[in-house]
């Protein structure tokens, strides 16, 4: 009742009606700006990707002609094979280091603090001074495998930076030092959330200290883990400077990722329409992982 | 959870020490890249020849740090990397300063004038949170064009105000969310307006997601290279792009002292943020991944 007295007391005055559309007005440039930027954006990459462009947009459209020399392209099977290997290696230590450390962790460490943001820093980094660090380290010249050898293990071999089956492999070196300690954050954020009554519960029935994490706080953290992989999967997708710093895509091809193949392909070969299929595959990779997120996010919030 | 290990016998305090050795050696595993990193940047050329990557520097020297930072070359120029490092400034502190007010703004429309349609305007912007960025790049070339921005330091700005507000106005909507809604009804009632609310109630309890923002839009910004690379020219280059230059150029001896000097530098201003406001940044982190 109170509400009908209120809108009729506001009597359509300019001011009145200035005051009901605010809010909206000043939503408007943002609304604008993600309808352009964002998804006109994606539909643009879609048309070009239909369209022989090459040095510079063309909209001669033929078909899904792009997404067919993609399919015989060796070398984005090469990138996105890469992006299986590196993905699915950088979810799992990152998942495995970061339980583990926030497990460590919680049992009443000293300098737990400290701890904490040692492994965590890393974050906070650019990937670009990652990759530079850690290409100086996997340097087998001066970095860790001429320090071993130097220690009088002369056989000693870390060469994965120059060797082409193995330089993949220090990607995943590389992302997981920068990432781990955040997903340590999140589990460490969501053990501390768990209620200390089912824990003691599960001592008094005698179960042991592994047990008790596996069967009871583990099932607990369910939703940090698939937020971890959500959130893992998507910087793993989007890896691009990374590579670029630590490795070039080298040695020759050899540690492409999707990323770096459209950025190649449309700014420095001229292939603007193979590069723009490149990004639409990619969007497909990151929304095959969004939507079963976002699905499983909103029926949460509603039961819960 | 805390608390679980803690009987006394011997058996449990040899565990303890275990579990102390354990966390160290993780701890050497994500520290020493950055002693390794420092010690390097002042160590001599001659030293790291013919020491190792953890041997200390003999003869400290920070002449690679002013090299880095004044002379060294990136790509076909060697001015260093002090001027990238400006430009970063000149880039991050307005697209920080614009998507951060954007975002409340929009936060507070979404939760506190909520109306036909609000929530779905915020799972349209949201999304801009998602994408993968190389979906954009080539339509943003040719708008950056036609807006007479290409290679422009505005043009990064704007790029980066564009694709930072899904994420503002996650944070403050989050945040506003819980503000309660009785303060603003009342204000409402005393007749106050869109935005004297926003000034007198939502904005003084606001401090918190501001730091969160402001810290989240500058790590990511200063640390960005993909729009920086694909966007900008030689004189407009954020930090980030003039370090990879610099270390991958192949002219001339490969001074590793002043590549690990250069990326200190570029390292430097988010680590401070780090070490002065951790609280803050692992909030933004969660705020902004996991959402809600």
């Amino acid at each position: 009742m109170s509400e009908s007295t209120t809108r009729t007391a506001a009597r359509p005055t300019a001011s009145g009606w200035l005051q009901a559309w605010l809010p909206r007005l000043v939503l408007a440039p943002s609304v604008a700006v993600s309808l352009f930027f964002v998804y006109g954006f994606m539909l643009w990459t879609f048309v070009l990707s239909l369209t022989s462009s090459r040095m510079l947009p063309s909209y001669d459209f033929v078909g899904f002609g792009q997404y067919a020399r993609l399919m015989a392209n060796d070398r984005w099977w090469v990138a996105s094979t890469n992006l299986m290997v590196f993905g699915v290696l950088f979810i799992v230590i990152c998942l495995v280091i970061g339980a583990l450390l926030a497990i460590l962790l919680d049992q009443k460490i000293r300098q737990e603090g400290a701890l904490r943001t040692i492994y965590l820093y890393p974050m906070a980094l650019s990937f670009i001074v990652t990759g530079v660090v850690w290409k100086w380290l996997l340097n087998p010249q001066l970095g860790i495998q001429a320090m071993v050898q130097s220690w009088g293990f002369e056989s000693f071999r870390f060469d994965w930076l120059v060797n082409p089956d193995m330089a993949i492999y220090t990607l995943v070196i590389a992302a997981v030092w920068q990432a781990s300690g955040f997903v340590m954050a999140l589990f460490l954020a969501g053990l501390r959330g768990i209620d200390d009554s089912i824990v003691k519960a599960a001592q008094l029935d005698g179960a042991s200290l592994p047990r008790i994490y596996w069967r009871v706080v583990m099932p607990c953290l369910r939703p940090v883990v698939f937020s971890a992989v959500m959130i893992l999967a998507h910087i793993a997708i989007k890896s691009f400077d990374l590579v670029v710093a630590l490795t070039g895509g080298g040695p020759g091809y050899a540690t492409d990722l999707p990323a770096t193949f459209m950025y190649t392909h449309a700014f420095n070969r001229a292939q603007i329409g193979l590069g723009s299929a490149s990004a639409m595959l990619m969007l497909g990779g990151v929304l095959a992982i969004l939507i079963p997120y976002l699905y499983s996010e909103l029926r949460s919030r509603k039961h819960g | 959870m805390a608390n679980v290990i803690r009987r006394q016998t011997p058996a449990a305090r040899l565990l303890r020490v275990v579990l102390y050795g354990v966390l160290i050696v993780a701890g050497l595993f994500y520290i020493l890249p950055l002693v390794v990193m420092l010690m390097t940047s002042i160590k001599p050329l001659s030293e790291i020849s013919a020491g190792t990557l953890l041997s200390l520097p003999q003869n400290p020297t920070f002449e690679p740090w002013a090299k880095a930072w004044g002379e060294a070359c990136t790509g076909m120029r060697c001015e260093g990397v002090g001027g990238y490092f400006w430009n970063s400034f000149a880039i991050v502190i307005p697209a920080v300063l614009i998507s951060t007010t954007v975002g409340a703004l929009n936060g507070y429309a979404l939760t506190k004038w909520r109306f036909k349609g609000s929530e779905l305007v915020f799972a349209l912007m949201l999304f801009g949170c998602f994408i993968p960025f190389q979906v954009v790049l080539l339509p943003m070339a040719q708008t950056l064009g036609w807006l007479g921005l290409s290679s422009s330091r505005a043009g990064l700005i704007l790029v980066h105000v564009v694709f930072g507000i899904a994420f503002t106005t996650l944070f403050f909507r989050n945040f506003y969310v819980g503000v309660p809604n009785e303060l603003v009804s009342a204000a409402k009632l005393d007749g106050a307006g869109f935005f004297r609310i926003f000034w007198r109630i939502l904005l003084p309890v606001s401090a918190p997601i501001i730091v969160v923002s402001v810290i989240w839009q500058f790590t990511q910004i200063w640390n960005d290279f993909l729009f920086g690379v694909a966007f900008s020219a030689h004189n407009t280059q954020p930090v980030t792009v003039a370090l990879n230059n610099l270390v991958n150029t192949s002219t001339g001896v490969r001074e590793y002292n002043v590549d690990m000097a250069a990326a200190m530098i570029a390292a430097l201003p988010t680590l401070v943020v780090y070490v002065l406001a951790g609280k803050y940044f692992v909030r933004g982190l969660t705020a902004g991944s996991v959402k809600g």
